[in-house]
């Protein structure tokens, strides 16, 4: 399985060299001469730059969370640790664990279903379409920009009605309701560039919708899904305003609100917050660092509407 | 190359009107669908799970199924010694009352901002926790007792002869009259804290032959000889502006005295009074002498000004004026030569706010609620608590923790000795002396007096927020 | 249409979606808009019909005008410094360097982590510090005077002061008003563009990157035999191909800095002179701290204007290119 993948990257690489090296004069640094040389330093020297201001705060919170509770003062904050202490990283982990795992209880079903139903939408919308199916999109694309706090209020109390609020499942409902634009508008935009003939031939054979749905759109969309899921994932992971109106006992919060928990009313231990922030973010940077290339590789391939 | 351009341009037709590129089949198929059925294997696992361990809204029980009736009590106490202090009372009460069982549920956030919003939406949706922290007074008056979400506690004031045990400015604090003019009790505090508060570097005071302040005018030599040695006079952290606000109110009751102070929220005194001028030109003045940077600074940052970086230094700053939850900041930087005096202006008046705990009419666990209040209101509980917090028992006949267990401080037995003597004045800031959204048009005010130093625009601002209040005409 | 087995199938699966969007997305902002016609002024709820007087009394407080004046510098300078340091990256990445990988994962992750903590970890950074013998942050990092740079703590409103010439003109025609603190930029508010661009740009190099990829290589070609330069290529070429992704992400950035709420209450919450507040947080104060249920659905519903005056168009011109293709 990897090995495919492995092949399948370089393939790209070389095709992508193929044409590039067709360019006359692109055959590599030396035979440029000293001003593309000296471009190509500069080029560098750039991103370096830009890579260290991306670096910064990381540095910051990972410096921070190493030191002990008095080496931490504003005037310091770039000096490295006199010791490593990991007494935070645990103190954060202690508080943090069962929330952690409520986190992870509420993202992946709610990044998994709202990428079907956002599959299935996108499929309707796309290769179904029916009349006013453009104004449907349009009304439903619309549900995207609303800012939240517009409806915190009628949401509480719509989710006290059928008996969710509080609850992990009613949160999950939520974000999935909420995630249905995105996903839909995605998958839409994804599924709108495989041609129709695709799809007219399997009908004449006798194929109804969801044999069409599961033999051909299913095993195109693997690029569309993993973006989907990223997406979905991240935005669930870093909510806090959805989390702290809808859950109010601290067993089933998410560790976003439980992290803002570690901040204390009145004094603030900045090692253990930081050392909390970094637990809570790893997941998802996980998530960006490793299967970050399929995104992008997902966003080359169609998934975001031009 | 014609036929190159040909489809070059046809696949960018395509792509531009529709979406960037085409899916491509052999790009991602082998991998993508392994770990697709993972994920779908782990989301079906992840549901049931969370379907098996997730709770749903406690809803307060009565007894039913366990031994133990549950009582769920929000706080905003999350971490440090208010939560060790709460969490001790809490055990203590469990220990004693094996049938009821107290749970602190607690949301952080700027001093209970979030719990204050989700505290809301429980009390709309008709399911309060048991009972709630929060501030005695106005705060917890105009929220809650004014839209009849409270009961009152009068029984529990009169069975514990609190009506005597409290001092008067306290029970003026917690109480309201009705339409008839009874006066109703409706909360327990259990701490008191101390708004109107100097705090100084003894050393570099000593060094410089200054003493603490006791009027602005002397307060403004002290800060000129400390500018004249580079160190900034008073350090003030107002990136919650409330820390600012502390400030101005200390000027307010300083030039207004007990009475003139307190007639501000109830109308008697009038906000466009010339003494109200005198006391915000006093105010702009202070204003010279506080660091550049106090919006970048939370309120525990700027006390940090007064600890010097390494022995011998001179520190950054030499006064902040904050509540006395300043001494367990210091305390907790290690950091031991502080001293502390009544804001200058303010001897001899408490200018108090406390936490406190009531009763929601519809929560339904009453008489347990009732015993867990009792507690907290008695001098035991008060003195388990109190200790921790680094504030002072309500209860005037609480002061002395038993041996062996948390004693109280220096400034703390300092505080109550003033506690037995001064005059009690409500805090604006803190949720005693006006409502939330009086406060917020006052906080509002401060925000723009702080960044364009007007006067007059503050004066005309703070009459409108007391007509707006409902309070002025 | 007939209506084929398949056909019902398909309405069947889309129809739970139509539904839950309808009710939780416009039933509730529908809810909302009625609330702002409410008296509602204390927790109980009270519908007693005030018309438009909760609007009224937003639009008179001043606070509410500085916050559109803040959305409005934050929305442009965001956008902005998004794309123009999101095409310069993909520009760069774009061009065979060693440890692509590296780099483009560098430069994507601060997406993965929450505006909440990109806030805190920003705000330490670009406090000024006290004074030039002691600065913070990022003054102390590029030997800069706190006492002139002061990042989030700086309550300087650049605006036509009476000062400047232009005041007079300005005046004299009757214009005066566009001389008002309102109308210009609160620098404390480019620290807090700072912190979202450095969250935000990497996911505009992304797209940009997409689209520099797909452009085909002959067509860059063929200007080039053609005799033009690197630049007039990019210009000419380049440019005006990218322009539909130019397009979403003006859109998907211009939706969240109208929305921005996490990342200010991190930072500054309403900032010196309420030079960082925004309509959100207005919003969660008037209704859950001075609890204005009333007015906080009027904010609301503003904002949501807002956000309409500058969707709807993009949406409509959207479907309009859809039915030509």
């Amino acid at each position: 399985m990897s090995s495919a993948a492995v092949v399948v990257t370089s393939e790209e690489d070389l095709a992508r060299d193929r044409i590039r090296s067709d360019r006359p004069g692109s055959r590599g640094a030396h035979s440029r001469g000293l001003r593309a040389n000296i471009s190509r330093w500069v080029l560098y020297l750039l991103l370096f730059l830009f890579a260290a201001w991306y670096l910064a705060p990381i540095y910051i919170l990972l410096v921070t969370s190493l030191k002990g509770s008095s080496e931490i003062t504003l005037d310091k904050m770039w000096a490295l640790p006199t010791s490593f202490d990991l007494g935070s990283f645990a103190a954060a982990w202690k508080a943090l664990s069962p929330n952690f795992i409520n986190s992870l209880l509420l993202a992946i079903p709610a990044a998994v279903i709202s990428s079907i139903l956002g599959s299935v939408n996108g499929y309707v919308l796309a290769k179904w379409k029916f009349r006013g199916s453009e104004l449907v999109f349009t009304l439903i694309l619309f549900g995207m920009f609303i800012p939240y706090q517009a409806i915190l209020i009628p949401l509480t109390q719509v989710m006290s009605d059928i008996g969710l609020y509080g609850s992990l499942q009613g949160l999950i409902l939520v974000h999935v309701i909420y995630g249905i634009p995105i996903t839909t508008l995605i998958f839409r935009n994804y599924y709108a560039a495989i041609p129709t003939e695709l799809l007219e031939a399997a009908k004449v054979d006798g194929a109804g919708f969801f044999r069409i749905y599961r033999s051909i759109l299913l095993p195109l969309s693997a690029s569309g899904f993993v973006v989907v899921l990223i997406w979905q994932f991240n935005s669930v992971w870093n909510d806090f305003l959805f989390a702290v109106t809808l859950i109010p006992n601290q067993v089933n919060w998410p560790v976003t609100v439980a992290l803002n928990n570690l901040s204390g009313s009145f004094v603030a231990t900045w090692n253990v917050q930081m050392a909390g922030a970094l637990i809570a973010a790893t997941p998802t940077l996980l998530i960006f660092i490793i299967l970050g290339r399929y995104f992008i590789r997902g966003l080359l391939a169609g998934s975001l509407k031009g | 190359m014609e036929s190159r351009l040909q489809v070059a341009t046809a696949l960018h037709r395509i792509t531009f009107r529709c979406a960037i590129g085409t899916p491509n089949v052999s790009e991602v198929l082998p991998v993508k669908l392994a770990s697709r059925r993972m994920i779908a294997v782990i989301s079906v696992a992840a549901l049931v799970a969370s379907a098996c361990s997730s709770n749903a809204t406690p809803a307060p029980s009565s007894g039913g199924g366990g031994a133990q009736t549950a009582i769920e009590v929000v706080s905003w106490w999350t971490t440090g010694g208010e939560a060790s202090g709460f969490n001790a009372i809490i055990d203590k009460f469990n220990a004693d009352n094996p049938t009821l069982k107290v749970t602190n549920s607690a949301i952080a956030g700027g001093a209970g901002s979030n719990a204050q919003a989700a505290l809301q939406n429980r009390v709309l949706a008709g399911t309060p926790p048991d009972s709630f922290q929060v501030h005695m007074g106005h705060e917890l008056l105009d929220t809650y007792v004014t839209p009849g979400y409270m009961d009152n506690l009068d029984d529990l004031y009169a069975a514990n002869g609190w009506t005597t045990q409290f001092p008067k400015g306290v029970l003026d604090i917690v109480s309201a009259k009705d339409a008839a003019g009874t006066t109703h009790y409706y909360s327990v505090p259990l701490d008191i804290h101390r708004a109107n508060v100097i705090w100084y570097n003894k050393t570099v005071f000593t060094a410089n032959n200054l003493t603490a302040p006791t009027t602005w005018d002397q307060f403004f030599t002290v800060a000129d000889a400390l500018k004249a040695k580079g160190i900034t006079p008073l350090a003030v952290g107002d990136n919650g502006i409330w820390a600012n606000g502390m400030l101005l109110e200390s000027i307010l009751i300083g030039a207004l005295g007990a009475d003139g102070y307190n007639g501000l929220w109830t109308g008697k005194t009038d906000w466009a009074g010339a003494n109200v001028t005198a006391a915000l030109t006093t105010y702009q003045k202070v204003l010279t002498y506080v660091n550049t940077d106090h919006s970048s600074l939370s309120w525990d940052q700027a006390a940090d000004y007064l600890i010097p970086a390494s022995a011998g230094a001179q520190p950054k700053a030499a006064m902040t004026l904050m509540g006395d939850w300043a001494a367990g900041e210091f305390d907790n930087k290690k950091f031991a030569d502080y001293g502390w005096v009544a804001a200058p202006g303010n001897d001899k008046i408490y200018d108090a706010l406390a936490d406190s705990f009531g009763l929601p009419s519809k929560a339904t666990n009453k008489d347990g609620i009732k015993k867990f209040l009792t507690l907290l209101g008695s001098a035991a509980g008060q003195d388990l608590f109190n200790p921790y917090k680094g504030s002072i028992p309500a209860n005037s006949t609480a002061g002395a923790p038993p041996t062996g267990a948390k004693q109280y401080s220096t400034y703390q037995t300092w505080a109550m000795a003033e506690w037995k003597a001064d005059a009690i004045v409500p805090s604006v800031e803190h949720g005693a002396a006006a409502a939330p959204k009086w406060k917020g048009a006052f906080e509002a005010a401060v925000t723009v007096f702080v960044a364009t130093p007007d006067v007059a625009t503050l004066q005309t601002s703070l009459v409108q927020a007391c007509k707006d209040a409902g309070v002025c005409k | 249409m007939r209506l084929t087995r398949d056909r019902v199938i398909s309405l069947l699966v889309i129809a739970p979606s139509i539904l839950a969007v309808a009710v939780f997305v416009y039933g509730l902002i529908i809810w909302t808009g009625y609330i702002s016609t409410v008296k509602w002024d204390t927790l109980r709820p009270d519908y007693t019909p005030v018309g438009l007087g909760n609007y009224a009394s937003i639009f008179a407080n001043n606070r509410f005008l500085i916050d559109i004046r803040n959305t409005v510098v934050f929305t442009i300078c965001f956008i902005a410094a998004s794309l123009t340091i999101g095409l310069l990256l993909a520009n760069m990445i774009d061009r065979r360097i060693r440890g692509e990988g590296i780099f483009r994962s560098i430069i994507v992750f601060p997406m993965a982590v929450s505006f909440i903590v990109t806030g805190v970890v920003w705000k330490w950074i670009l406090s000024p510090g006290q004074d030039a013998a002691h600065p913070q942050g990022i003054n102390q990092l590029f030997g800069l005077d706190p006492t002139r740079n002061r990042w989030l703590t700086d309550a300087h409103v650049v605006y036509i002061g009476p000062d400047s010439p232009v005041y007079q003109v300005l005046h004299s025609i009757g214009l005066g008003f566009l001389t008002s603190p309102n109308i210009g930029v609160p620098i404390a508010m480019l620290s807090i563009v700072l912190a979202a661009v450095w969250q935000m740009s990497g996911f505009v190099m992304i797209l940009y990157l997409a689209g520099l990829r797909a452009i085909p290589e002959d067509l860059k070609e063929a200007a080039r035999v053609d005799g033009a330069s690197e630049f007039r290529i990019f210009r000419h070429v380049v440019f005006p191909l990218l322009t539909p992704i130019t397009l979403s992400a003006m859109i998907i950035l211009g939706h969240i800095s109208l929305k921005i709420y996490d990342l200010t209450v991190a930072m500054s919450m309403s900032g010196p002179g309420f030079a960082t507040d925004t309509p959100a947080l207005f919003m969660w104060q008037t209704t859950f701290r001075d609890g204005l249920f009333g007015r906080g659905a009027a904010v609301a519903i503003i904002m949501l204007a807002l956000v309409a005056i500058v969707v709807v168009p993009y949406l409509i011109w959207n479907r309009r290119q859809e039915v030509e293709a």
